[in-house]
Order: structure tokens, then C-alpha cells, then sequence
């Protein structure tokens, strides 16, 4: 790559694909997420919502796995510079292409000049703007997940900006889909957060236990990327702190002032407060979806039971049948 | 296999064992040993490994393998986990201007420490340290143990900016920042070398389970190396 670069001889490639007109609140490159890098001290990054984010990719035709915006409240707004199709899906941000209103869920073949814009979400936290073939990031670390903390990903560490371009493929003749509404995810104000009890849950009394899962908790004000402090019922464990020790995704920290931090993709990789358990990634994603004073219970399942919801999830996602909105093909 | 070796569940996807309650420089051996047995042989199934002081949290493919088949393979793996002479971690120098110009709370530590302050340099120079865990930010290296004697708690407010390359220590650990961030240590040096590199292999001088020596160097020297001195900012 750095031989391309330092060649004179090579003209520089006009990147085309679209250009941020605003940037909203805070839309990030994201694609699956950063992995093998924990050694260095880097988190995961990637999509909040993964089904949402998925469910983008598909309807664009593409790898699940290719980089997409994730648009955080909304106020985003695109110029596409070449013929494509984009989708959008997740939280209900009213979606218009030059004006026009739009479905989210559904694939739009859109010209170069067009004007796409998200505006503010109804229900729900993260959209996902797709575009066919995924957007043209270089990776770091094997990956183009923006982690602002870190400084890594995206276009240059950051959260996008207006005039940024993203480039990507000219597509022509697109097959144009949609999900159908029933197939939707829905999203709401409250949550079951189901959680495998682990790492220092032992530290835990079952009073304690019985407390936390009896509970109704709120999204509290600090809520981001890294993780959602959550405001309710106090929990105390029997120890104050562990040696740093790795926190997975998921997992719920209870620091010394009793109130659950749920740890989500930004976290830091390593920690020191007690963990009562993780909850599963087919939650997060709904949680992560939840604005401030988002209602929140827990239930604790075992292990197995966890793998088996996740493998059906999964499943239902494979078998689930898009519709078709043209005969090109 | 070690009688203290646990493992446990983490996440859906994810075990972590323990290696000992305690973190010491064996146990840092085993833990770089672990990791390296588990990359070799086990790539296929694990997404991600998170070495630190006495543990690692195993992250693996829930599509290809379960939690106990993991475990398993675990087990069998680190039954005969031994600490071999060359695989004790690299010994890795690095150089520091201590002074106060780049070490704003040796004056304190000396203070605490009830020692001049060329003694808390001299001292911080003695120690053999290992890297136990990189964390917190990326590049960010734990390193321990600091000697008691100059063992010196976080600041009680941390400050809005500590300079890349600042060597600093909170209780009985001490560490490089990698780059300009918020942080509550306290100062006592500056590090002309790169903790993180994003585009250069490898990313760090460092990995979890090397060994550390800390070398003095001049203003003069630390300048040739590269060195930028940077501004605290309370």
C-alpha cells in the first residue's frame, strides 16, 4: 500500500462514493468489528445493533460484514456522487431521498446528485445506511470500526464530518428488496436484558442476587458506545474491586456506588470492578436502542440456554424471506 | 496442571481462566506461556485472547465450538503449562529523562517518600519490571512491581492532559502513557520511544509477560531520540 502511495508514477485515484452534507449527531463507520487486537489494548468497536446493521447489508445484496454509517439520534444528511442502491434500517429516523419520503427496511436505487437525509428518531437509538458493495474504508487493525476514544477506524479515527467521502462502487441494474413489516424488529422503551450469571457473581449474596433480578432499571444520562450506566435498585458485592482482569461484551460491572454499567463494543478491554455476568448479544443490541430513562429487567439463563437462542436468532434470520421489488433478475 | 487454575465462564462466548489469586512475575511467565500455546493450537476457534495480571478471558467462535468443548481443549492444553528459562519474556530497555521539568511529582513522591529525589530515580532504575497487562487505552503497558519505598497513590483529581511518552506510577505499578490523554499517575519522567505505533509491526515495544529496565538519559539524549517534552495540565 505504501508503495502505491509513495509512486509518482501512478496517478491518485479519485475517490467517489458520497459526501457527508451533515454529519448529525454521531455517525460512525462501522463493520463487523476489530478483532485480535485486544493484545494491544484495543476494544471491538462494530455495530450497536448487529441484527440492524445485518439486516442493511442484506438488503443491499452485500456480505454481511462490510462497512456501513451508523447514524446515532439522526440529523444526517448524504449527497451520493455515483449511480447505487442504499438501505436503511434500525430506529425509526424518518428517511427522505430528495425530499421524497422513504421506507427504512428496503433497498433504493439512488443517482449520482441525490440528496439523502436521516432526520430524528422516533423510537429507537441507531439507524445503519447501507450501500451496495459497502462503503471503501482502509482497515486498521484488520477492521474499519471507528472507535473515537482509540482515535482508530474510519476515515481518520473519528466520528464523521461534513465534506467527508466515502467512496464506493458505481452499481448498476440492482436488485432491489425489502423485509417485510411483520419480519421488522420492533423497538420500544423497555428491555429484557437476559444475562448468564459469571465472572465474580459468586461475590454476590442471593439476597443481593434477588434484588437484581427483581428490579426495574433506567437508562441513565451517561449512556454511549462504551457502555449504559443504569440507574435503580443498589447492589452490593462482597468484595470492592478484582485485579484488571478482560471484560467481554456484555458483561455487567457493578462498581462501588451499586448502579450496573451494561459494557457494550467501545469498552475498555480491561477493568477492576466486579462483574455479575454478561448479558447476550441479541440484547445488547435491543438495549443499545434504548435512550435515557429506557426501562430495563434482567433475567439470568444458563450458558446453553444462551447458545440456543443465539443459534435460532441466527436461523431466523437465514430463513427469513426478503421480498422482491424487481425482475431484473 | 497448577491447583489454582480456574476456568470460568465469562459471556456467551467467552471463558476466562485464572491462573493464581496473586500477580507476580511467575505468574506473568505463565500467562504469556498460556497465550502462546492457545494461539498456536487453538487459532481456529478463537476470535480473541485478553492476557492480564493473573487471568486470560478466552473469546471463541460460538458457530464452530461450545463453552465446554473449549474448556476442555483448555485443560488438556494447560495440564503441563511450564515456565521454560527462554520463554521468561523478553528484556526490553527503555529511556528516560527524569527530571522535573518532565517529572512534575517527583518532588512529591520524594516528599512521601521521605527520600531526595535522585534516590526515587535511582530506585525506579533498579527494579526489573513485567508487563502484567495493556489495557485502558491502546499501547497503555501495567508494569510491575514498583518498589514499595516509591510507591506513591493516583492523584485525587486526575489531570486533563498528560503528555505522550509520560513514565509515571500510581501505588505499585508504573506505566508509559502511549499518547496525550487524561490520567491520574503521578509523573516522574518522559519516554522518547513510540508505546504504539498504528501502521509499524509490531504495534509496541512491549507485549503482556516481557520484562521492563528503565535507563536515565539526558535532556541531550532524549531530544536525539526524538523526544517531545510535553505540558501537564493540572
Amino acid at each position: 500500500m505504501n508503495s502505491r502511495i509513495n509512486s509518482t508514477l501512478v496517478k491518485p485515484t479519485i475517490n467517489l462514493g458520497f459526501i457527508v452534507k451533515r454529519a448529525g449527531v454521531l455517525s460512525l463507520i462501522q463493520d463487523e468489528g476489530r478483532y485480535g487486537a485486544f493484545n494491544l489494548g484495543l476494544t471491538n468497536g462494530g455495530p450497536i445493533d448487529k441484527l440492524a446493521f445485518h439486516w442493511a447489508n442484506r438488503l443491499c445484496s452485500n456480505e454481511l460484514n462490510v462497512s456501513a454509517i451508523e447514524v446515532s439520534v439522526g440529523g444526517f444528511a448524504i449527497i451520493a456522487q455515483v449511480d447505487t442502491v442504499i438501505a436503511v434500517t434500525g430506529a425509526k429516523m424518518p428517511l427522505t431521498i430528495n425530499g421524497q419520503v422513504k421506507e427504512l427496511w428496503r433497498s433504493y436505487e439512488v443517482k449520482a446528485g441525490d440528496l439523502i437525509e436521516l432526520g430524528y428518531t422516533n423510537v429507537g437509538v441507531r439507524s445503519y445506511f447501507a450501500v451496495a458493495g459497502g462503503f471503501d474504508i482502509t482497515p486498521s487493525f484488520g477492521s474499519s470500526a471507528t472507535v473515537c476514544r482509540e482515535g482508530i477506524g474510519g476515515l481518520k479515527g473519528t466520528k464523521l464530518a461534513v465534506n467527508d467521502i466515502l467512496a464506493c462502487a458505481v452499481t448498476t441494474k440492482a436488485k432491489l428488496i425489502k423485509l417485510a413489516k411483520q419480519d421488522q424488529p420492533k423497538y420500544c422503551n423497555e428491555v429484557l436484558l437476559r444475562i448468564i450469571p459469571s465472572y465474580q457473581h459468586h461475590h454476590f449474596s442471593p439476597q443481593q442476587k434477588k434484588l437484581f433480578f427483581s428490579s426495574e432499571y433506567k437508562v441513565g444520562k451517561s449512556c454511549d458506545r462504551m457502555g449504559y450506566r443504569l440507574a435503580g435498585q443498589k447492589i452490593s458485592c462482597d468484595i470492592e474491586g478484582i485485579l484488571s482482569e478482560g471484560i467481554c461484551h456484555g458483561a455487567v460491572q457493578i462498581p462501588n456506588d451499586g448502579q450496573p454499567i451494561v459494557l457494550l463494543n467501545d469498552r475498555q478491554t480491561i477493568g477492576g470492578y466486579p462483574k455479575i455476568g454478561s448479558v447476550i448479544s441479541i440484547d445488547t443490541a435491543k438495549l443499545g436502542q434504548l435512550a435515557q430513562g429506557g426501562k430495563i429487567r434482567f433475567e439470568a439463563i444458563s450458558m446453553e440456554k444462551a447458545r440456543k437462542l443465539i443459534l435460532r436468532d441466527l436461523k431466523l434470520f437465514n430463513q427469513t424471506q426478503v421480498i422482491s421489488l424487481n425482475v431484473y433478475f | 496442571m497448577s491447583p489454582e487454575l480456574r476456568i470460568e465462564i465469562a459471556g456467551e462466548n467467552a471463558l476466562i481462566i485464572y491462573f493464581a489469586e496473586q500477580a507476580n512475575a511467575e505468574v506473568a511467565a505463565k500467562v504469556q506461556q498460556a497465550q502462546l500455546l492457545i494461539r498456536k493450537t487453538m487459532s481456529n476457534d478463537i476470535i480473541d485472547l485478553i492476557p492480564s495480571y493473573t487471568s486470560m478471558l478466552v473469546v471463541f467462535d460460538l458457530l464452530k465450538v461450545n463453552h465446554q468443548q473449549v474448556a476442555n481443549q483448555l485443560r488438556m492444553l494447560l495440564k503441563n503449562l511450564q515456565i521454560y528459562h527462554d520463554t521468561q519474556g523478553a528484556l526490553i530497555e527503555l529511556p528516560v529523562y527524569y527530571a522535573i521539568e518532565s517529572g512534575p511529582d517527583l518532588n512529591v513522591i520524594a516528599k512521601h517518600a521521605n527520600l531526595p529525589v535522585e534516590q526515587i530515580i535511582t530506585i525506579h532504575q533498579q527494579q526489573e519490571y513485567r508487563v502484567y497487562a495493556i489495557g485502558f487505552a491502546p499501547g497503555f503497558a501495567y508494569l510491575g512491581e514498583v518498589d514499595e519505598r516509591i510507591a506513591m497513590p493516583r492523584l485525587s483529581t486526575p489531570r486533563m492532559k498528560v503528555p505522550k511518552g509520560a513514565v509515571a506510577i500510581a501505588d505499585r505499578q508504573t506505566a508509559i502513557y502511549p499518547s496525550t490523554s487524561p490520567g491520574g499517575w503521578n509523573i516522574i519522567g518522559q519516554c522518547p520511544v513510540e508505546m504504539f505505533t498504528a501502521n509499524k509491526i509490531p504495534t509496541m515495544p512491549v507485549q503482556v509477560g516481557d520484562r521492563v529496565k528503565f535507563k536515565a538519559i539526558c535532556k541531550e539524549q532524549f531530544f536525539a531520540l526524538g523526544g517531545v517534552l510535553g505540558t501537564t495540565y493540572e
